[in-house]
């Protein structure tokens, strides 16, 4: 689904954020980006849904160039894959409802798709009960399930997450977690960029750890850490 | 585009007008003085222009007869006018026929006559057409020199300066305008500015999730063409209260002068200023969007 092929991103400023990176992600999979602050897993992220373009190297999302593509066709990319943030980036003059509707009215959908498609990714994320609530009376948890609850509404293929637990106390980061293994049970890829140790290393997924904007390991049932080897 | 997609656009382009109701008042009122210059320019250059062609079109020369010449001479005369190759009509003028005339003309102000008793001040004339009207000063130089002529007289000097008036209007008007105009784009961009600045995360939030970037703008373009069209609305009523009065006072004190009131003129000021503040608004929002909203 995501193909990355030698990929170089260099800042204006000119850091080096990723420096020759070659993966592949396949469809259904669930990713967990890791590595110390700094070592471009949020850059790599925006690369996918062209936050940013590449200094070299090509990007491909569903066998198309993301980094030629042009841009009135950069929503239609954007439509296929779901934002979650770790600041939520909740309007906070809206409520629950009217939050998540806004990123169906924004995709013209229709009045009636609406009024029955936000009920129920609000079932699923577990806040029927809070549709008419504004976000500042919800806990962080509940405005991270709101925020992800509008990154799944227009049906992405791809949700990508960016450390979507770093605000939130460990249980809530993990009612988080269990919440995006639901989304990507029903077939949604998912690419988390986190520091969370305790859940990379519960969930066993594949692991791709990034380091000074290189891939330094990368593996298919990974841990948070390099497991040390045997003393030789 | 959607139907509700439309309804979306206005509602949100409405909701920032009332939020910088101040600016939008400021942005308003530039745009309605810098279109009150172009409508009283336009309206100037346009009436003038208007004069300019009633008059032209019975422009003629007048050929003056000295008081006492002869009828034999004047017959001359005018024979040798109608002769004249350059010339398409000539219509002859009694003495007699000049003073009634002029009485009517004047109406209650005929009264001046009667200090004259029967003697009868003016001469016998001819009044000219020339074929072509650019013909006009060759032709009133070629009679001033026919024999017993007096004086002759055409109205291209006031036909010219009346153009040559109404370009300097023109031109006044348009550096002024320009100026306003300038300020007043510059006021809808500053408001623009502020709107974005104010919808920079639900901006961000539409960027994300795949909104085009026509969509994310037309908001904020609307609101920069509302705020021309209303500023060009108040200048068309301060216009045409103003015209009203200027067009009783001039004819009344200057019956001889022409003035448009008819609808489709006053339709056709209507549409040049709101078409003008809606391109002013437009021009202003775009500079905010491609300045600060970076779709
Ligand atoms: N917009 C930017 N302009 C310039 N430099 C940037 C920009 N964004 C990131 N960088 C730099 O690129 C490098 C990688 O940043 P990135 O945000 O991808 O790291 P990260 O792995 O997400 O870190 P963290 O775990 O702290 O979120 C850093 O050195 C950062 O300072
Ligand atoms: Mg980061």
């Amino acid at each position: 689904m995501i193909q990355m092929h030698k990929v170089t991103k260099a800042y204006p400023n000119g850091v080096t954020a990723l420096d020759d990176v070659t993966v592949r992600i396949q469809k259904g999979s669930f990713i967990f980006l890791v590595g110390p602050s700094g070592a471009g897993k949020s850059t790599l992220t925006k690369l996918i849904f062209r936050e940013e373009v590449p200094t070299r190297g090509q990007v491909l999302f569903n066998g198309k160039s993301v980094n030629r593509m042009r841009a009135r066709e950069v929503p239609f990319l954007r439509r296929q894959i779901g934002v979650v943030f770790q600041d939520f980036r909740l309007l906070p003059h809206k409520t629950v409802f009217d939050n998540i509707a806004f990123a169906m009215k924004v995709v013209e959908a229709s009045v009636k798709k609406i009024r029955y498609r936000v009920p129920e990714v609000l079932e699923m994320v577990g806040l029927a009960t809070k549709v008419n609530v504004y976000p500042h009376q919800l806990s962080g948890g509940e405005q991270q399930r709101v925020c992800i609850a509008r990154a799944i509404v227009n049906e992405p293929l791809l949700i990508i997450a960016d450390e979507p637990t770093g605000n939130l106390d460990p249980d809530m980061a993990r009612e988080i977690m269990t919440l995006m293994l639901e989304i990507n049970r029903r077939g949604t890829t998912v690419v988390m960029a986190t520091h969370a140790r305790e859940i990379v290393d519960v969930m066993r997924r594949r692991v791709i750890a990034l380091e000074g904007g290189r891939i330094v390991r990368d593996e298919e049932h990974g841990s948070y850490e390099q497991k040390r080897g045997p003393a030789r | 585009m959607k139907f509700r997609t439309l309804g979306y656009f206005f509602g949100e382009a409405f909701r920032s007008l009332g939020k910088n109701s101040w600016l939008s008042i400021a942005s308003i009122a530039t745009v309605a003085i810098s279109l009150l210059i172009l409508g009283s320019s336009v309206m100037m250059v346009l009436n003038s222009q208007y004069w300019v062609q009633t008059l032209a079109s019975d422009l003629e020369i007048a050929v003056i007869m000295d008081v006492d010449t002869p009828a034999g001479q004047v017959k001359m005369v005018g024979d040798k006018l109608r002769n004249h190759n350059l010339v398409s009509e000539v219509t002859f003028v009694p003495k007699a026929e000049a003073l009634t005339e002029m009485r009517q003309k004047m109406g209650d102000r005929g009264d001046y006559f009667r200090a004259l008793g029967d003697q009868n001040p003016f001469p016998d004339l001819f009044r000219v057409k020339a074929k072509d009207p650019r013909d006009m000063a060759v032709l009133a130089g070629e009679f001033q020199g026919y024999q017993r002529v007096e004086r002759v007289l055409y109205g291209q000097g006031v036909a010219e300066n009346l153009l040559n008036l109404s370009y300097w209007v023109r031109i006044g008007g348009l550096v002024v305008m320009g100026l306003m105009g300038g300020a007043a784009v510059f006021l809808i961009a500053t408001t623009i500015r502020l709107t974005v600045y104010a919808r920079r995360q639900e901006v961000g939030i539409m960027k994300s999730v795949g909104a085009t970037n026509w969509f994310i703008r037309w908001p904020f373009l609307l609101e920069g063409m509302f705020l021309g069209f209303f500023g060009s609305l108040v200048a068309v009523s301060l216009l045409f209260a103003a015209y009203a009065v200027a067009c009783h006072y001039i004819q009344t004190a200057l019956p001889f002068v022409a003035v448009r009131t008819d609808p489709a003129f006053l339709w056709q000021i209507f549409e040049v200023l709101a078409a003008a503040g809606v391109a002013i608004g437009a021009a202003g929002s775009m500079i905010s969007l491609r300045k600060y909203l970076h779709v």
